[in-house]
């Protein structure tokens, strides 16, 4: 089976859609098991390991990160955030068998009680097809003013 | 509001055995007598040397709501400096760090100053002759604070030119600096990258008294820790199977009080403390291979064992930073209002040690206080929360006697139950006492 350019920028449309309707348990099932979620700290950081980022998380503590959203006693989410994406045309940057790499621009708002921020960031994903459904192998996230002061950032860009 | 400005004893009367007035939080003259009392008299944090390594590296901060710059003047010599023209009073620097090689230069006239301060040439210099310029504190060059002192790295300075020596403010607290550095086998330590930056509509004092709060990781923290325990045992690993990072560093917060209390919290006169006396959340961290072996080859393995066998939790200095030797983690409580305060997360490499070891520490300091962190959201939400709640005029008053006794003396050292609220206690008693430091030293001068 062979993926077309235009079935992968769909993926990515359906993926920040997903998102934006709190689908998290389809969310989770687009990732492969040894994936990583990485939100730099540092404006063209390239060592998520060794330094300190804004996310850098393995599929447990994505999990953990969308189980608590819904939890009892998940203190900072009464009442809940609510988040929406617009984003550019994904441009495909590689597709070498069953590898894939697409670059995104988007616009990220999240919004909770009387706040509102926007986030301007490039979504990096690594995709691949196993068992011939696309996933996700690894997703990087750069926020253009990621060297700023942040309020909370409680939901996923 | 009018009764707090200019009038440091009234805010110090906002202090009580078991109790504070809300106002040393939520009043904005009472944050504006803090800047100019407790942050001018006390000791403050300005960086680490590792982040001007260089000769003319600087790097732009705070002390309180003051813009300074750290500088290294010479191989052995760093400088604190207002960051201010002494012309116009333009920023010097703008960027939070860089190097400025011999001089600074003034980006609006031009005047450039030595890396010490000193005013090194204006531009049509004759303009001034006959004007006594040089009489003038302009004339002098950029303003240094009033004394710095690097201790083992960490640059301290007190603005005020007089006032409590550095070895007195601080006495023995400093031993907790002190095992963070001995961490290395080298004796030194390195920043790493960029703070994490993250935003607090709160007061500062608040962030500080939550670091030696144990009485609320159980608490706030269930919705993070407690789901974390709850996902590892859904998992059902083999006996034996490596656990994911996140249970060694997150599910801790889940410790029953018990062991809070056992922890023991120690008090240091002039505002400083720390939790984990006697073992801490850091306690039980998986060892790293060929760590120990870089202390035993640098230390001799008695000396290894006893600087290892420290794990103190959060050590607060008294006014605004924290210090968590075992993860080597420093963070800066930086007060920018009365309902603001921008709270800057710094890691360290132990220079000679493995690389595992600044992967936990930059793994901890995104997990639990990076503005996406699940830990930190709940935090946050607390704070944000009672700044709101303390606009409430049914009561003034915010509690803080746990464990109070009679007639507590915060001059000397103690050790205490680990659930006590003494360590808070004891950074209000200092808050009084640097907030009332010149009046009180007027008088005994009379
Ligand atoms: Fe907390």
């Amino acid at each position: 089976m062979s993926v077309s350019k235009d079935q992968l920028i769909d993926f990515i449309y359906e993926e920040v859609r997903m998102l934006d309707e709190g689908r998290y348990a389809e969310w989770l099932a687009l990732w492969l098991p040894d994936g990583h979620y990485w939100m730099p700290l540092d404006y063209k950081q390239s060592d998520p390991i060794n330094e300190t980022s804004l996310l850098y998380e393995d599929l447990f503590m994505l999990k953990l990160r969308v189980e608590r959203l819904n939890g009892a006693r998940t203190f900072s989410q009464k009442p809940k955030s609510r988040c929406h994406h617009v984003i550019q045309r994904p441009f495909v940057d590689e597709m070498k068998g069953d590898c894939f790499v697409t670059n995104t621009s988007m616009h990220y708002v999240e919004t909770r009680l009387d706040e509102q921020q926007l986030l301007a960031l490039t979504a990096r994903h690594e995709l691949a097809l196993v068992d011939g459904n696309l996933h996700i192998a690894n997703k990087r996230v750069d926020i253009l003013n990621c060297d700023a002061a942040f309020c909370n950032i409680q939901l996923l860009p | 509001m009018e009764r707090y400005s200019g009038n440091p004893n009234a805010a110090a009367a906002l202090v009580e055995p078991n109790q504070v007035h809300r106002d040393v939080y939520i009043n904005q003259d009472v944050y504006k007598l803090e800047m100019q009392h407790v942050f001018t008299n006390a000791w403050v944090f300005v960086g680490h040397e590792s982040q001007t390594a260089a000769k003319g590296d600087y790097f732009a901060t705070q002390i309180g709501d003051q813009p300074v710059i750290q500088v290294r003047h010479k191989a052995d010599d760093i400088h604190v400096l207002y960051n201010r023209c002494p012309h116009k009073g333009t920023k010097i620097v703008i960027d939070r760090q860089g190097n400025t090689g011999k001089f600074f230069r003034c980006p609006y006239h031009a005047w450039s100053f030595k890396t010490d301060g000193c005013l090194l040439a204006i531009p049509l210099k004759k303009g001034y002759e006959g004007t006594d310029l040089e009489k003038t504190a302009s004339g002098k060059g950029m303003k240094a604070v009033g004394a710095v002192k690097n201790h083992r790295g960490f640059i301290f300075a007190r603005l005020a030119e007089e006032g409590i020596s550095f070895e007195e403010f601080f006495g023995d607290s400093l031993s907790s600096i002190d095992n963070m550095v001995d961490r290395s086998p080298e004796g030194r330590l390195e920043v790493v990258g960029p703070p994490l930056r993250y935003m607090h509509h709160c007061n500062w004092k608040m962030l500080v008294e939550n670091q030696t709060d144990t009485c609320h990781p159980m608490v706030a923290h269930e919705s993070s820790a407690g789901t974390a325990i709850k996902l590892y045992e859904e998992l059902d690993l083999p006996e034996g199977a490596p656990k994911p990072p996140a249970m060694e560093i997150i599910a801790p917060f889940m410790s029953p009080y018990e062991f809070f209390e056992g922890m023991g919290i120690r008090t240091w006169p002039n505002g400083h403390g720390h939790t984990g006396v006697n073992h801490s959340i850091h306690s039980d961290y998986t060892k790293i291979e060929g760590y120990f072996e870089a202390m035993k080859a640098a230390y001799g393995e008695e000396k290894a064992k006893a600087i290892l066998d420290e794990n103190r939790h959060n050590t607060v200095y008294f006014p605004n930073i924290m210090v968590k030797g075992p993860i080597q983690q420093l963070r800066v409580f930086i007060p920018l209002a009365a309902n603001r305060t921008v709270v800057e997360s710094y890691i360290y490499r132990l220079v000679g040690a493995p690389d595992e070891l600044t992967a936990r520490t930059a793994m901890y300091n995104r997990m639990i206080n990076a503005p996406t962190s699940i830990v930190g959201h709940d935090d946050l939400e607390m704070y944000e929360r009672a700044q709101e709640g303390l606009q409430s005029d049914g009561m003034e008053w915010v509690n803080i006697q746990r464990l109070l006794e009679e007639d507590e003396d915060f001059t000397e050292e103690a050790v205490h139950n680990g659930t006590t609220e003494r360590q808070m206690r004891n950074q209000f008693n200092a808050w009084a006492k640097f907030m009332t430091y010149e009046l009180a030293t007027q008088e005994a001068a009379e």
